[in-house]
């Protein structure tokens, strides 16, 4: 058997080597192609935030970033992203366990029911929350009294955690994505037998089913984040306080509509930073993929 | 049969704790919401609703999002398979960083794209003012607008295709050319019929993608209702932002984007039930 593997593999090998058919003009012209697409489509904009944040000077640059509505989005971000990928990884372990080691009726309808975030669009997921919250929508009288009992003072839309519910509501779904397939192959098997063996659940998740799973989960958790941290137009719907309840992004939308040549430059320098956190997390994502691979 | 069986009466624990866990998140955080969107739809009379559809720039931009949306996601096809090839038959340096960076655009925020495209393509920029000199306008115009289409769709195709092409066989290939077929037929008549599956299903998550999008296109569109560049997206926003707020003309246009995508999504389930269907026979 593993014999046979390695000579397949081998002979796929030496086909690469010699060309998979096409002549060597053809592989040039479509290699050719395939850079000159990613160069201008994905490189040139990053290589454009760059520049463009850097264009008035290293002064301006520190500046945009150090500004208090800077500094109060990047707080609001991380917020939301940190909690949202609580829940979501949380949600996502639930959810996939529940999928993938059990049968029950409406398994399928539930795992679609799932996927719904990732297809629809974010402005919707930010008027979803309005129109339940917000100062018409019919849960507002529910929160009021939430409020007048505790003597709090909550408010889940134009708000904190407003933003937050948004971004989670966008990313819902990415690790339950990232581990049902993956514990579906794995099968239960393994599980069973330690479930006989007399382990309870926490066990058996942490010694038979999280050594599988942990770089999937992971994979998902990286997803989640960089689509939490960018997160705009849920968000946008959500939030109007400028220095209060904006997000990085917003932040951005803030100063480049703003439209002077400097607030366009501080909006590019934000942007930056942003660049900087998608750059880490591809990088991040290329090292868990190939550690997954190479595990297996 | 037994398989069924057997995990009918399953032995391992949890199932209450995470069926729990999992309803009340997400009735919660999605269903419950989305309910309202549907809620307050249906506020509006049957009459209301047509005419809100009927309104000369509802209807333009449910034109303008769904056509650019078409354009680039087939633009995505024929790059995403060039792409997807390049990277899964060749060697050559710098494959992996090639590889990697097809995620930019899941990974870059939309408006940080957004801005960024728009300046790029703007007279302003580089490659604008490139376009210009052949007399194509591309910010504040549809060719922008599709140009951030094809930004943010790209990475849907390429990583639909990639497994699927590894998983091919290059033998099918061979026993094509050794029975005489030429490259280009091998391709059209093995190959692709092979990858359609796939590729539907990259077209399709790239469409719906860019049906809803907001944050990358807002910018380089432009937003002008008279040159018809306006999003469904953006008109949804708008009903909510400017002065005259209408909570019930928003949901009515988002109940009908919320069709769309459970349409496309839909289809892309059949897409793949069909395709895991062929490949069992």
């Amino acid at each position: 058997m593993k014999n046979q593997e390695s000579m397949t593999m081998e002979s796929s090998k030496n086909q690469k080597g010699a060309g998979s058919g096409e002549g060597k003009l053809a592989r040039c012209l479509l290699i050719g192609i395939s850079v000159l697409f990613l160069l201008i489509m994905l490189v040139f904009p990053l290589v454009e935030v760059i520049y463009r944040s850097l264009k008035e000077g290293l002064k301006m640059y520190g500046d945009a970033l150090t500004a208090p509505n800077t500094l109060s989005a990047l707080g609001v971000t991380l917020i939301a992203a940190v909690i949202a990928l609580a829940v979501n990884t949380f949600f996502g372990l639930c959810a996939a366990w529940l999928i993938t080691k059990f049968d029950f009726r409406g398994r399928q309808l539930l795992s679609t029911l799932i996927d719904i975030p990732f297809s629809i669009s974010p402005v919707i997921a930010g008027l979803a929350f309005i129109m339940t919250f917000g100062r018409m929508g019919w849960a507002k009288p529910l929160i009021d009294g939430v409020n007048d009992l505790f003597g709090t003072d909550i408010s889940l839309v134009f708000s904190v955690p407003g933003v937050v519910l948004a971004t989670i509501f966008v990313t819902f779904p990415f690790v339950s994505r990232e581990l049902i397939p993956v514990m579906q192959a794995q099968g239960s098997a393994e599980e069973e037998a330690a479930a006989m063996m007399g382990a309870k659940g926490l066990t058996i998740f942490r010694r038979v089913t999280f050594p599988h799973i942990k770089w999937a989960l992971l994979y998902g958790m990286i997803l989640c984040a960089a689509r939490a941290l960018g997160e705009f137009g849920a968000v946008y719907a959500v939030s109007k306080a400028r220095g209060k309840t904006f997000t990085l992004p917003l932040e951005i939308d803030a100063l480049y509509m703003a439209g002077s040549a400097d607030s366009i430059t501080q909006a590019f320098a934000v942007s930056s930073l942003l660049v900087i956190m998608a750059i880490i997390i591809l990088i991040l994502k290329q090292i868990v993929e190939y550690r997954g691979k190479r595990e297996q | 049969m037994s398989g069924k069986a057997k995990k009918g009466k399953s032995v391992l624990p949890g199932f209450g704790l995470t069926m729990g866990v999992t309803v009340a998140l997400l009735s919660l955080l999605i269903l419950i919401p989305l309910a309202s969107v549907l809620v307050y739809a249906f506020h509006m009379s049957g009459k209301e609703f047509l005419e809100l559809m009927l309104r000369q720039n509802v209807r333009q931009a449910f034109v303008t999002s769904i056509s650019c949306a078409f354009i680039a996601a087939v633009v995505n096809c024929v790059f995403g398979l060039i792409l997807a090839w390049v990277l899964v038959r060749y060697d050559f340096p710098g494959k992996r960083l090639m590889d990697g960076m097809i995620e930019l655009p899941f990974a870059l925020p939309t408006a940080v794209a957004g801005i960024t495209l728009s300046k790029m393509y703007s007279d302003e920029g580089a490659i604008g003012r490139m376009l210009e000199h052949i007399g194509i306008k591309a910010s504040y115009t549809k060719v922008g607008l599709t140009i951030a289409l094809v930004f943010v769709g790209i990475p849907f195709v390429v990583r639909a295709l990639q497994p699927v092409l590894e998983k091919l066989p290059e033998t099918y290939e061979e026993a094509s050319t050794m029975l005489g077929a030429s490259r280009g037929y091998t391709f059209r008549r093995v190959i692709l019929p092979e990858l359609m599956p796939a590729l539907l299903t990259g077209f399709g998550l790239a469409l719906a993608r860019g049906i809803g999008e907001y944050g990358s296109v807002i910018y380089i569109s432009g937003n002008s209702a008279k040159e018809g560049t306006q999003v469904v997206s953006y008109i949804i926003m708008q009903k909510l932002n400017s002065g005259s707020v209408d909570y019930e003309g928003a949901a009515a246009i988002a109940l009908i984007l919320l069709l769309i995508s459970f349409f496309l999504l839909f289809l892309i389930n059949i897409i793949q039930i069909a395709a895991s269907r062929r490949t069992k026979q």
